[in-house]
Order: C-alpha cells, then sequence, then structure tokens
C-alpha cells in the first residue's frame, strides 16, 4: 500500500488529506482513521471532518490555527485503521426491487447479461460498505458492486426519482433521502427514512457503516410503511 | 396574538439565516448561513443582538412587513438601499442604523443596491427553533430557518421580544464600502493538477460575468473556456465554501453557502475567506478577475478583514438631528415621537 499523503488546501479555512485518487477500502480506512484520531486529538480550530472515498476534508478557522500549524499537527497523529473499521455498524435495509419501485432493475440485469432476479440476488448477497455521505443530507455512497453491475449512469437522468429509491452506477449504490432528479439507475425502493430531522442523528447512516439489503415484496414494503421508522430498519453495533 | 412580523410581499428570495451550521457535513448537511456574514454582524450589533443571530437575508429585494408587536427595533445592513416605510406615513429610513417601529407600520425593502445581498435584524431576534446548532434554512432538506423554505405571503415572523425600550437610536459610523475588489483572492487547489497551464492562466488572466445562475449555492460564471488537461471528473471529495469547481463546459461555478458538501468535478481553487462576503454580494452581470496568494497571504488577509470588522462593529454612534429639521419622519427615526407618546405604556 501506498503511504503517500498529500495534503492540499482549500482554500484558508479547509485542507484536504488525500490518501490515493481512487474507490478503495484501504484508502476509505485511512480516512476514517484520520478521522477519529482527529476527534480524539482534538486540535483546537478544527471545526468538522468530512470523509470521502479517498480523503478527508478538514475545515478550520483560520482565526485559530494557520494551515502549516495544522498540517504539522495531523502528521505526527497516530491512527488505528483497524479501531475505525470496527465502528461501523450493521445495518439491514427492506427494499422492494425493480417493478415500479424500481424500473431500470431490467436494463441493469440486461447490461450484466443476467435476468432481473439474478441481479436483484447479486445486488442483496453482498454487504455493502458507507463510503461517505454527499449529494444532499442522509445521502450515502456504498461500495462495491460485482462487475455484472457495474454500468455507467443514464444518458439522460431522470427528472423526478421518489425517496427511498436504491439506484446503482459507476459501481456503487446511493439511496435517495428526497425526491430529486438524478442519473443513476433505480432498482429498487427502501421504505427506511433515510434523513429525518426530527431524529437524532437526523442521517440514518454514516461513513464506515456496513449495509445488507433485504429483499422483499410490494406488500411488506406497504405494510412498513404504516409502521414507525424505526422498526423499518434493523441496526446492530450502535456506539454512537 | 404574540409578537410577529406579517409577511405582506415576500420579496423574491428571503430566508433566515445565521453564521451557519457547521460539525454535520460528515452528513452531507450543507453549512448554510449568510451570504455577506460580515453586513449580518453589523446588522445584529446594531439592535443590541449578538452577532450571529439569525435574521433575513434578502436577495435582490425584500419583503414588505406589517409589525405585529407593540414595538420592535430593526436595522437594515448590506446594500445601500433605504427601508422604506409605506404606514402610518410614507419615509425613508437610511442603511446601516437602527429605527425603532410601532405596531400596524408597514415597512418594504426595496430592490437592493451596490449589493444583491442584504439583511434585517430584529433587537431580540427571531423567534425560530435552533436545529443541529443553528437558525440557518436549510432549503436542500426543508428545515432550519422559517419553516424550512423562503418566506411567503402571509408568513407571520414570530419575534422573541413584543417591545422594545425607546432609546436613542445609533448607525454605523462609516458604513462598509460595497465596492467589489478589483481581483477577487484565490488559493489555487485542491485540483490545480487537473488543468492545462493555459487554463490556469485563463483563470488568473480573464475577466468572467456573473450569470443569472447566481443563487445561496453558488455563482456560475461565464468565460474564456478553462482548459481541463486529466478529464472533468474525480473521485468525489469534500468542498469547501468559495471552492471554484469546472464541470466538462470549462466555465466555473464558485461554490457558496448552500454548497452540497462533496463533489466530483475538479476545484481550479479556492476563493479566499476574506473575499467571500464580497462574492456573496456580486450581481448577475457583474464581472469578476481572480488572482493567486498564498496560504499564508489568505490568513494574513483574513486577520486584517477581521481587525476591520471589529472596528466597524466598536464604530457605532448615535444620530443626532438638527431640531429645525424636524419632521414627523425624522422624528419617528429618532424616536422622539414614539418614545414620548409611549413612555407612560413603557413604565
Amino acid at each position: 500500500m501506498s503511504n503517500e499523503i498529500r495534503y492540499l488546501p482549500s482554500g484558508d479555512c479547509a485542507l484536504t488529506i488525500e490518501f490515493g485518487d481512487r474507490v478503495d477500502r484501504s484508502l476509505s480506512a485511512r480516512a476514517m482513521a484520520l478521522r477519529r484520531a482527529l476527534e480524539r486529538g482534538s486540535i483546537e480550530g478544527v471545526i468538522e471532518t468530512v470523509p470521502t472515498f479517498r480523503s478527508l476534508m478538514v475545515h478550520y478557522d483560520p482565526l485559530v490555527i494557520s494551515g502549516a500549524r495544522l498540517r504539522a499537527q495531523i502528521e505526527v497523529l497516530a491512527t488505528d485503521e483497524a479501531e475505525a473499521e470496527a465502528e461501523g455498524r450493521a445495518v439491514t435495509l427492506p427494499v422492494v426491487y425493480g417493478g415500479s419501485h424500481g424500473p431500470d432493475l431490467e436494463d441493469v440485469a440486461k447490461a450484466g447479461g443476467v435476468t432481473a432476479e439474478a441481479a436483484a440476488k447479486l445486488h442483496s448477497d453482498i454487504t455493502h460498505y458507507v463510503y461517505m455521505m454527499g449529494f444532499a443530507p442522509g445521502h450515502p455512497y456504498l461500495g462495491d458492486l460485482p462487475k455484472e453491475l457495474t454500468l455507467p449512469r443514464r444518458k439522460t437522468p431522470r427528472t423526478r426519482i421518489p425517496a427511498g429509491t436504491v439506484a446503482i452506477a459507476v459501481g456503487q449504490t446511493v439511496i435517495y433521502p428526497f425526491e430529486s432528479p438524478g442519473g443513476w439507475r433505480a432498482i429498487g425502493r427502501t421504505p427506511a427514512v433515510l434523513f429525518d430531522i426530527r431524529r437524532d442523528p437526523p442521517s440514518l447512516l454514516r461513513a464506515g457503516d456496513h449495509v445488507r439489503f433485504r429483499p422483499i415484496e410490494v406488500d411488506e414494503y406497504d405494510h412498513l410503511l404504516s409502521r414507525p421508522a424505526a422498526e423499518r430498519v434493523e441496526i446492530a453495533g450502535d456506539s454512537a | 396574538m404574540s409578537a410577529a412580523l406579517v409577511v405582506e410581499a415576500p420579496g423574491p428570495f428571503t430566508t433566515l439565516q445565521d453564521l451557519g451550521r457547521t460539525g454535520h457535513q460528515a452528513a452531507g448537511i450543507p453549512v448554510s448561513g449568510a451570504l455577506d456574514p460580515e453586513s449580518l454582524r453589523l446588522a445584529n450589533t446594531l439592535v443590541g443582538n449578538t452577532e450571529g443571530e439569525a435574521a433575513l437575508e434578502m436577495r435582490l429585494a425584500g419583503p414588505t412587513l406589517k409589525i405585529a408587536a407593540d414595538h420592535v427595533r430593526v436595522a437594515l445592513c448590506g446594500a445601500s438601499s433605504p427601508l422604506e416605510i409605506i404606514a402610518p406615513e410614507r419615509g425613508e429610513i437610511a442603511p446601516w442604523r437602527t429605527v425603532r417601529l410601532e405596531r400596524g407600520a408597514v415597512i418594504r425593502v426595496p430592490p437592493l443596491r451596490e449589493s444583491v445581498t442584504a439583511y434585517l435584524a430584529v433587537e431580540g431576534g427571531f423567534d425560530a427553533p435552533e436545529i443541529l446548532g443553528s437558525r440557518s434554512t436549510c432549503l436542500r432538506a426543508g428545515f432550519g430557518g422559517f419553516e424550512g423554505r423562503i418566506l411567503a405571503e402571509g408568513d407571520r415572523l414570530g419575534l422573541n421580544l413584543d417591545t422594545v425600550a425607546a432609546r436613542p437610536e445609533i448607525r454605523a459610523a462609516r458604513p462598509p464600502t460595497l465596492t467589489p475588489p478589483e481581483r477577487i483572492r484565490v488559493v489555487l487547489g485542491p485540483q490545480d493538477d487537473y488543468f492545462s497551464e493555459a487554463g490556469l492562466a485563463t483563470l488568473l488572466t480573464a475577466e468572467f460575468v456573473v450569470t443569472k445562475d447566481a443563487d445561496r449555492m453558488g455563482l456560475r460564471l461565464s468565460g474564456p473556456r478553462l482548459e481541463h488537461q486529466r478529464g472533468y471528473n474525480i473521485v468525489s471529495d469534500g468542498i469547501a465554501t468559495g471552492a471554484i469547481q469546472v464541470p466538462g463546459d470549462g466555465q466555473p461555478i464558485v461554490l457558496l453557502a448552500d454548497h452540497q458538501t462533496t463533489g466530483g468535478y475538479p476545484k481550479i481553487a479556492t476563493v479566499i475567506s476574506a473575499d467571500l462576503a464580497a462574492l456573496g454580494r456580486l450581481a448577475p452581470g457583474a464581472t469578476v478577475r481572480f488572482s493567486a496568494v498564498t496560504v499564508e497571504e489568505a490568513e494574513a488577509a483574513r486577520a486584517a478583514r477581521e481587525r476591520d470588522i471589529a472596528a466597524l462593529l466598536r464604530s457605532l454612534e448615535p444620530i443626532l438631528v438638527d431640531p429645525k429639521t424636524l419632521s414627523s419622519v425624522a422624528l419617528l427615526a429618532v424616536n422622539l415621537v414614539s418614545g414620548v407618546v409611549d413612555a407612560p405604556r413603557a413604565g
């Protein structure tokens, strides 16, 4: 594993610490480990950190700490990737694959040379890892998909993707917390509530979580919608 | 009914904003907050609030509001437009100062001059819930501020105070200059290596125009194409406010307070924090030029800027009027009329 770390200033209020430029679990583990070390080290002037696939952005107050001093303090932090990895929770999300809930499943299956049922099984048989949150509040990016499910975004984005839509592209899965336009391929829908500002914390998922999708039928989806949000998902290992 | 400002006309884009909601970007929650934090801080200081209290942020023009409280003290800061008083009598109150208004008065903030962003702060603040440590409006997820959205006709904006004491009104002795700097300063990167030498040179020499696509998320600029050399997709990483991302069309977008927390376009440079408020004031059609500075220079500029703001916030002075020129509006402005009339009630 390359240990070459790049410290990239993002203006005078943020510093990007980049571990590589690929979507890669080992790079993510390093970003998550640094995030944890920073939380523990509590460097004065650090406001918050944002983990991504391959980097950690550190937002700071330049009136409290300079970029150079921040970098020097980060360079000497001890990080523990195994410990950071152990922080991830196991989350199970019910999902209806295909039909009107996942209108792109047939196309995805065709592109991968499999049946729609097989495509859904490929997606629900693996454990997905939450690399990062972004795009919108509570919006997760999960990886990594098998090659049969790896294909680009739609040429023409859909103008309306309902909240709860599970969509894939470029080897990853996203779940839309809100209705929005989007170019990802909708393969299913979950009744789970990804973001609710009245909940603490509002976001259902966080970077580092491990997610399984449990295939359900439309009947169960409709039933779950009538249940409180907390009953629609299973979460294990919550240490927050 | 409890104290409120009633929205008779909402203005094109009025939201409640404070200094932003930090600490939740890892969950994808944008920081939000004032586009021109300097003017927000001044407006709050004038009415005696803490600098970071939530106030109405107005874009392009402001709302028409009816006072539904015994007395309200307000200050308008950020643009050179006056606060218009429509009822009970027509008049104008200069910006950068306080004024005390009575129940039933109707005020209007006309189209903004010299900036497209201005703030109306009220003494005691708006009665809005603090959510995740802030009262700023998060439009993307529809929470915070006033019901998580821009103002609409008929809204009743709750106030924390039903009345405020009569006292001499005050103003900023030297209102801040709103003229944009000749060049907006940037620190190159974090993805300047995605651009050709010509692309980087273009950023630092060409003139760009703010397009109509300018909102709280960002300013879409138009100008000569910024040439990429390694494609225009990166593996998504974090975004700082002021980041200049450049999609495939080579036209830069400067990201502002409501920007998303992560993104997949390369960012050629980042506007320094000392110049962010100036960006928040730019109107469509305005021209922008950039110059590059080091992080150390950016830090020095920010510290200097902060000293200037601190001096400005200390420079408040009482407003004195020549009694020979007193009109009813001037009387209202210095509170002689309402002060006298209301003295018994206040006691």
